[in-house]
């Protein structure tokens, strides 16, 4: 046998027709006549769609003005939402005291960052440190009364600042609870099961705005004169119940998909009830409902904007205010464009993140 | 507004509790001074009524009304706080004592002055239903036929329907969800009328391309008496309140207004003497307030005339004429018992 090389021949490169940006467009969008006719008609709705878009929102936009008459150019009125802009992310919180909720949404951003980022060492101190002690330092930067700091009311409290009170706080409460409801609905007590299917039967039964509604104007009533509980308190409570029973059926669907086997296998090494559920079942439960729970936070984070009807003045609200002054009427348009912004990039950004997750818890069931 | 059913049943509960609940509370004043300012309930966002600048600070008619009484009550008008109410809530929220003072562009009726547990003071605006039209028209009469952009499911919709039955004319009704719609619809050219409260025509109004082109008719066709409100029950604050209300509009009768207060209050007439409390014995005991009440309030937010130019008249984007709202003197409805 004769040996033609001793080396191995290096490899060419593919044939120039099946790289680069030409190839690719040839066999993704005019492979067929029909490909080729769909992707034109595509491109020409794009640009109908669009340019207009881009018209009103750049081209013929104006930045620069202090009353509705100044923005003259027929586009945006731009404007409108960087006067109201301190307004949009702070409500009337005074604006000698927003540093405070800067310094809080700064310690909120460091934390939640240090926890998503994947080598940050001594995780477990700084969850903690997030859910036990920075409640605390949260509460006494926005509310204040504490070391000198005036005291800002909660009615004072609004827009973007608001949204995200109203959401964390939601989600925070909301979650080992949502847990021990589903965890109690699945419990052989039958007092414990039967009151945890009634609390989530019942708030699951209602819709969010009625248990705002009633929070805010029937239960006053039931109340002494004179101990009227902060609006936004109420509105809290009425949110975390409410989303606790939506999250309880997400965690109790998850508890349902870990095999019997898991179960027995916990009980067989001799694991208490907790020890089981702790280590066992709801590590692998909570992994598996992960797109439901954020699936849950999202519409809780959107569903804030409800509190519209109890009068407290989250951002979709803030924005309807601004433009109903008298100087800025007709400003609805570029209000709902900002927030429809804001609302987007945070849902974005949870749902990206759930994505990550995933991947990351995703060790035994690959698909 | 529609009532159902359910919260007319609601709130005859809400009164019985309320009822009890205030029988045993103290007077509104002296809970008032005690905590040192007034919890006055407001809109969240009508141009002219209530309204937040960029500062958060909020002014208007109802606004300027809180400040008033805080002016009558403690000399201070930065002495308020706001809480902006719904619709929905502000009855309950006067009921149930969160809020001492209720002045929230809200329709004075019987069912509400007498179900609710609440008093109406008076009226500082007189409202009702009129028509916005594209220039040439010149009376509600000559209407016949027309279309009518409206907001469906509201009382304007009735009335609308009773003017033109009442006066043998046919329309089209063209029924839109939200109020900003149906000004979108007029400015399109979907209907030729805009119907709806006056003081909101004046602002829609603003909201065309061009204001100029379209006018409110002169023609009313609903009574929305609009007046601030009390719990029911305390007489000496609603003695209070309603008083300040005369104040305002006693003032502009005597001409004294914020700018020349301070001269007048020398001056030897008699009506002006009294109203500054300069004179015996007509002061501000009976209302458990100082001497100085009245003048405070005038010198502090204005009479009803300049508070009602700044916000919603020649002073503001508005431009309301002062119709219905004008002296009795001059033609219009705002009447005060003399202060003797």
């Amino acid at each position: 046998m004769a040996i033609i090389t001793e080396k191995a021949l290096p490899s060419l490169p593919p044939p120039a027709h099946t790289v680069g940006f030409k190839a690719w467009a040839k066999q993704n969008l005019f492979a067929t006549p029909t490909n080729s006719v769909i992707t034109v008609l595509m491109v020409l709705f794009i640009l109908w769609a669009l340019i207009p878009v881009v018209q009103w929102a750049f081209i013929d936009a104006d930045w620069a003005g202090t009353k509705r008459t100044d923005c003259t150019s027929g586009g945006a009125c731009w404007a409108f939402t960087l006067v109201r802009f301190n307004q949009f992310i702070y409500g009337f919180y005074p604006e000698a005291e927003q540093w405070r909720v800067n310094v809080a949404a700064l310690i909120l951003a460091v934390g939640l960052g240090l926890l998503m980022y994947k080598k940050t060492p001594a995780k477990a101190y700084i969850g903690l440190f997030m859910v036990i002690i920075y409640p605390v330092i949260a509460f006494i930067l926005l509310r204040g009364g504490f070391f000198d700091l005036p005291v800002v009311e909660t009615s004072k409290w609004g827009g973007l600042t608001l949204t995200l009170v109203l959401s964390i706080v939601g989600i925070v409460a909301s979650l080992p609870l949502g847990i021990l409801l589903a965890l109690g609905r699945r419990s052989e007590l039958p007092i414990i099961r039967s009151l945890c299917i009634a609390f989530i039967e019942l708030w699951r039964g209602v819709p969010l705005i009625t248990v705002l509604f009633m929070a805010s104007v029937m239960l006053p009533l039931f109340l002494p004169e004179g101990t009227s509980f902060d609006k936004l308190l109420r509105a809290l409570i009425g949110i975390t119940l409410f989303e606790a029973a939506y999250l309880a059926e997400v965690v109790r669907s998850g508890l349902q998909a870990i095999p019997k086997g898991q179960y027995e296998a916990g009980k067989a090494l001799g694991l208490s009830y907790w020890q089981s559920t702790g280590l066992v079942i709801l590590p692998q439960a909570l992994k598996l409902v992960i797109p439901g729970i954020v699936n849950t936070f999202i519409s809780l984070f959107k569903d804030t904007s409800l509190v519209m009807i109890i009068g407290l003045f989250d951002l979709l609200n803030i924005v309807q205010i601004a433009a109903a002054d008298p100087i800025w009427l007709g400003s609805q348009v570029e209000g709902f464009v900002f927030a429809a912004i804001v609302y987007w990039m945070f849902c974005f950004g949870m749902s990206r993140y759930s994505q990550y997750l995933e991947r990351q818890l995703n060790t035994g069931h690959k698909r | 507004m529609k009532t159902t059913k359910l919260l007319a049943i609601a709130s005859t509960v809400v009164v019985a509790v309320s009822m009890m609940a205030s029988a045993h509370a103290g007077g509104t004043l002296d809970g008032v001074k005690k905590k040192g300012f007034i919890q006055c309930g407001i809109n969240s966002g009508v141009p002219g009524f209530s309204i937040a600048n960029d500062k958060g600070e909020w002014s208007g008619l109802d606004v300027d009304f809180c400040k008033a009484v805080a002016a009558a009550v403690f000399g201070d008008t930065t002495k308020v706080k706001y809480t902006s109410l719904t619709a929905k809530e502000r009855f309950t929220a006067l009921q149930s004592g969160e809020i001492d003072l209720l002045s929230r562009n809200t329709t004075w009726t019987l069912t509400r002055d007498s179900n609710l547990g609440i008093s109406f003071t008076g009226v500082n605006y007189y409202d009702g239903q009129g028509f916005l039209v594209n220039n040439g028209v010149k009376s509600a009469k000559e209407l016949d036929g027309a279309s009518v952009c409206i907001q469906a499911g509201t009382t304007t919709e009735l009335n609308l329907s009773d003017y033109f039955r009442a006066n043998n004319m046919k329309y089209e009704p063209i029924t839109y969800d939200k109020v900003e719609e149906t000004i979108k619809g007029f400015e399109e050219g979907r209907c030729d009328v805009l119907t709806s409260d006056q003081s909101q025509l004046y602002a829609l109004r603003l909201q065309l391309k061009e204001p100029e082109k379209a006018e409110v008719l002169p023609e009313v066709i609903s009574k929305e008496p609009l007046g601030p409100s009390v719990r029911q029950g305390d007489e000496d604050w609603f003695k209070i309140v309603r008083w300040t209300l005369f104040a305002m509009v006693e003032a502009e009768e005597l001409g004294l207004t914020s700018a020349n207060i301070d001269e007048k209050k020398s001056s030897a007439d008699p009506s002006v003497k009294r109203f500054v409390g300069a004179e015996e014995g007509v002061g501000g005991q009976g209302l458990k307030l100082g001497n100085e009440w009245a003048y405070n309030i005038v010198k502090q937010v204005g009479n009803y005339g300049e508070s009602f130019e700044r916000n919603v008249g020649s002073g503001s984007p508005l431009k309301i004429e002062r119709g219905l709202n004008a002296l009795w003197s001059k033609g219009g409805l705002q009447y005060a018992a003399p202060i003797r």
